[in-house]
């Protein structure tokens, strides 16, 4: 086995032992970039002098003896996550040149815990997408099979994790963006707790539904991740003082007793019978190693696209109305007046996808639309958090597929935006509630991968960490 | 015909915080531009805005000082818009009727010597955009350094219940006062930090409604306010008589020449898509902290006001002029403690203290001094150990040093001369010398007194007692 095939896991044990050096480790995976990135194409940026020069210092801090799990490892970072003096675009043309004077508060953390980074990681573009078609530069391609999309919309990291080009990357998630690239790559993916991980630095799309999130190779992998970059920072007034335990602990192959939910409509909503039946394949395999499984019923989530296309739309048609040319990043028609600049600045900055969620969003929070829209979809996703409460409240977890299908053709759904978005129907309720969801490999339908996934209670990763490791040892041959 | 004004007031005042409403940035004012901003005040992408929480208690305390119900949460919203001094696209800022901090709340004021009550709609929390300048044709440049800084806005409720320039003044100057006394805004509204946008219509006495009115902008004064709104009531009044309509529209106040012009005529519903700022987490402001708020808030100028009458003998004038602002009368009430006259710790502050700081245009603690110098300087004048001339002369050294009275009177022998030998030999000695002044006085102009008393204390640098002076001399001339 290649050094870079290795669990972050693994790798971290054998760099505390001194088998591996961090620059050599950071080497071999710069080498199987090289190797496979002009294919797969899962970078919109790449730093490869950067992280040799932090595996150095990695390596520096090992020798004077110091060790923490992610010492040395080399990581991707999604492109809209900032990151001091490295481009940070969105994969937006709006931002093509733009390079953050500061540090996203999980960026610090890592680079605090000295972990390499590689690049930045390829995105639809604003995180807008479920396909990383609609990044402003190029498509990735998934590793699994390189006509299909990773997904998205952090399908640059899913594919880089999954083509062993990091170790482990930090996406985001607001509907689905961190799980469904996940499931679609054959990865593990978590999406925390809203107010679990700081956004401080996180480029917002739609800001009460974002989190970042951990994708790796396993699930322990994501709980060191986590210990990283979980906790409440005083840069984000969202992040919640609930103490952070210690999720290495919470890896027990163990279900025993633990009360699992199977929402039946979670397998309804156009999900692909073969992947139906991966899925509750794994579900029994979790019954058969103590779990006590159970249907259950969440009526609300068929309301959940819409609740979303509306609610995102309309933070996001605020959020992005700070691009106007005037500070930074693109500028467009500087002789036309601070109007027309703005107007052609934003015109040719966004691309056709980004367009039209502003627009919506616009339309949405308009004087005379505002009561039937926005504040009815507010209503409707109190009651669809009443409703999972509720369901939460008789289990421990809920499972269910991450995706309706596997990853689809490249192209295949790019004049079809609303079988796009029906992507994302299994995931979206999650972050309408702000619950936290793991995607854990379970399985494949005709070769490609499928994610089972795993809704927790608030803050309480824990048991969704331990449910998706002991799936993953069940399964481990 | 006679017409009744009816004016509204919308008043800005920037808080004094230290760090502006949603990062660390100084909020201090004249700077070199961007240079008091950061990568949160500049909306970069990603950042995020934390609520400055001294801002919040201002805005409490204010709020309470205006007797307004205190809403329960205090909520943000985003007001969306696009112009260059808007760094975020939208404003953070609260919004409607039921979500300010403040809301039916009152100031209480006193006009040609009746108590008056403005009824307060609403005072709220938002933060101020940035600059744009037009130096070149083709060329704007934006400031960033006021984007961010926090903002209260205080706006009397409707139909408006002051009807006269005078009303509007006199409000103002409340409103100012109490802001200066909780320390929330410095009121100097030369600078910008309080500002003031009145609306202005006119109506015939009797009439069942309200004319159509007007908005000023561009009142950076409070003569600016008065005239102002008084040009304003004239020409709306002019207007009608004339049998012409009022147009409804924002006009612009020109200082220099005395006019207000037209600046906005077709005033478009801008369509703000206000809604809840997802990044702030509504903040309760619990029944506790209203508690500890509330035990902040000083006795406010209006009460003052009364009591220094009251409890002093001091008259209407001289007690507003104490009670004007915060740190006049807390020194003055540190002159009463350490012992002054009330009357004549009042003449020394209102006179010659005032004058001194209006002229180095300075503030109380810009200066040396204290209530126990002028304390002192008071005791010296009142045992008679000093001449009201010695006194002034010892003010002004006291003002710009900071030393004791009594130490320079000591350390210098000021002591006023009032030993009857001393002071008949230089009687004498002037009488000699002043012929003229003397055949003037035996002729009956005795009114040459007052110059020969002069010559008396030149004579003695100013330390001779006045009133002995008069009386030896008077004796002398008799003699003659």
């Amino acid at each position: 086995m290649e050094l870079h095939e290795y669990s972050l896991l693994e790798l971290s044990e054998r760099l505390r032992r001194r088998e591996i050096s961090a620059i050599e480790l950071t080497e071999a995976v710069i080498q199987q970039i090289e190797r496979l990135e002009p294919q797969i194409q899962a970078y919109i940026t790449l730093t490869p002098d950067l992280a040799r020069e932090m595996a150095r210092q990695a390596q520096a801090r090992l020798d004077a003896g110091e060790w923490n799990p992610l010492l040395g490892i080399p990581v991707a970072i999604k492109d809209n996550i900032s990151t001091r003096g490295i481009r940070t675009t969105c994969a937006s043309r709006i931002l093509q040149n733009y390079i953050p004077p500061y540090d996203a508060t999980v960026t610090a953390r890592l680079k605090q815990a000295g972990a390499v980074i590689l690049g930045k990681t390829n995105m639809d573009e604003f995180a807008m997408g479920s396909s990383t078609e609609y990044s402003a530069f190029h498509p990735t391609r998934n590793p699994r099979d390189l006509s299909r999309v990773p997904g998205g919309s952090s399908g640059g990291s899913a594919a880089a994790v999954a083509a062993h080009m990091a170790i482990a990357a930090l996406g985001s998630d607001t509907g689905g963006s961190i799980r469904q690239p996940a499931a679609y790559c054959g990865v593990v993916g978590l999406k925390p707790t809203y107010g679990r991980v700081s956004r401080y630095g996180l480029i917002a799309y739609a800001s009460s539904l974002d989190q970042i999130g951990p994708m790796t190779k396993t699930v322990a992998d994501c709980a060191l991740m986590m210990n990283v970059i979980a906790g409440k920072d005083p840069l984000d007034a969202t992040s919640v003082e609930v103490p952070v335990p210690d999720y290495r602990e919470a890896l027990r192959a163990d279900v025993q007793g633990l009360r699992l939910g199977v929402p039946r409509e979670f397998f309804a909503q156009g999900v692909q019978p073969e992947v139906a039946q991966t899925v509750r394949r794994a579900i029994d395999q979790l019954a058969d190693a103590g779990a006590i499984v159970e249907e259950t019923s969440i009526p609300m989530v068929e309301y959940g696209l819409p609740i979303y296309y509306i609610l995102a739309p309309a933070e996001c048609s605020s959020n992005l109305a700070r691009y106007d040319g005037v500070r930074y990043g693109l500028r467009v028609g500087a002789e036309l007046g601070h109007i027309g600049m703005m107007e052609r600045t934003r015109a040719e900055g966004f691309g056709d996808e980004v367009i039209q969620r502003i627009m919506i969003g616009t339309y949405a929070l308009s004087a005379g639309y505002y009561d039937a829209y926005y504040l009815k979809a507010q209503k409707a996703r109190t009651l669809l958090r009443q409703e999972f409460d509720r369901a939460m409240a008789q289990f421990d977890a809920l499972l269910c597929p991450t995706a309706p299908t596997p990853a689809f053709k490249i192209g295949e759904l790019i004049s079809d935006p609303l079988a796009m978005k029906l992507m994302d129907v299994l995931t979206i309720p999650v972050n309408l509630t702000g619950l936290p969801a793991l995607s854990v490999p379970c399985g494949s339908v005709d070769g490609l991968p499928v994610g089972l996934q795993i809704i927790g209670k608030p803050f309480d990763e824990p048991t969704v960490l331990r449910i998706g490791y002991t799936y993953e040892q069940l399964t481990r041959q | 015909m006679r017409y009744i004004p009816s004016i509204g007031m919308e008043v800005h005042a920037q808080l004094l915080t230290e760090s502006k409403m949603f990062c660390a940035c100084p909020t201090r004012f004249g700077d070199a531009p961007n240079t008091n901003v950061c990568p949160i005040c500049l909306g970069l992408p990603g950042t995020l805005p934390v609520p400055n929480k001294k801002a919040i208690e201002h805005v409490i305390r204010t709020a309470l000082a205006l007797n307004c119900r205190i809403a329960p949460v205090a909520l943000f919203y985003r007001k969306n818009y696009f112009y260059p001094d808007l760094p975020k696209g939208y404003q953070i800022s609260q919004y409607g009727e039921v979500h300010p901090i403040g809301t039916h709340g009152y100031l209480e004021m006193v006009v040609n010597g009746e108590r008056k009550r403005v009824r307060i709609k609403r005072v709220h929390l938002e933060e101020d955009t940035g600059k744009l300048f037009h130096y070149l044709p083709g060329e704007s440049e934006v400031d960033y350094n006021r984007a961010g800084v926090p903002l209260m806005e205080i706006v009397t409720d409707f139909p408006p219940d002051l009807h006269s320039p005078e009303e509007a003044k006199e409000y103002l100057l409340q409103l100012r006062a109490i802001l200066t006394y909780l320390g929330v805004c410095d009121g100097k509204m030369e600078e910008g930090s309080l500002r003031c946008e009145p609306n202005i219509s006119v109506a015939p006495e009797g009439a069942p409604s309200l004319g159509v009115k007007t908005e000023l902008k561009n009142l950076n004064s409070f003569r600016s306010v008065v005239r102002g709104i008084e040009f304003e009531v004239n020409r709306q009044i002019a207007l009608l008589e004339r049998g012409e309509p009022v147009v409804q529209e924002t006009r612009g106040w020109n200082e220099e020449s005395g006019y207000s012009f037209p600046m906005r005529t077709k005033e478009y519903e801008q369509d703000y898509r206000y809604f809840p700022e997802p990044d702030i987490v509504p903040i309760q402001i619990t029944e506790e902290w209203l508690n500890a708020l509330r035990a902040t808030i000083p006795e406010l100028p209006l009460a003052k006001w009364e009591r220094y009458q009251r409890e002093y003998q001091l008259s209407a004038y001289d007690a507003s002029v104490l009670t004007a602002d915060y740190e006049t009368a807390m020194f003055f009430e540190g002159c009463v403690a350490h012992g002054c006259e009330p009357k004549a710790a009042c003449n020394w502050i209102t006179v010659e203290l005032a004058g001194r700081l209006n002229e180095d245009n300075k503030r109380i603690s810009d200066t040396p001094l204290t209530p126990a110098h002028l304390a002192d300087l008071l005791t010296l004048i009142k045992n008679g150990t000093i001449s009201g001339r010695i006194a002034k002369e010892l003010f002004d050294e006291v003002y710009q040093t900071g030393r004791m009275p009594s130490e320079i009177v000591r350390e210098r022998g000021l002591t006023q001369i009032s030993d009857e030998q001393v002071l008949r030999a230089v009687v004498k000695q002037v009488v000699n010398e002043n012929h003229d002044a003397v055949q003037k006085y035996r002729s009956g102009k005795t009114g040459v007194l007052g110059f020969l008393v002069g010559q008396v204390m030149k004579a003695t640098q100013g330390r001779a007692n006045p009133q002995r002076v008069q009386e030896l001399l008077r004796e002398e001339l008799e003699r003659i």
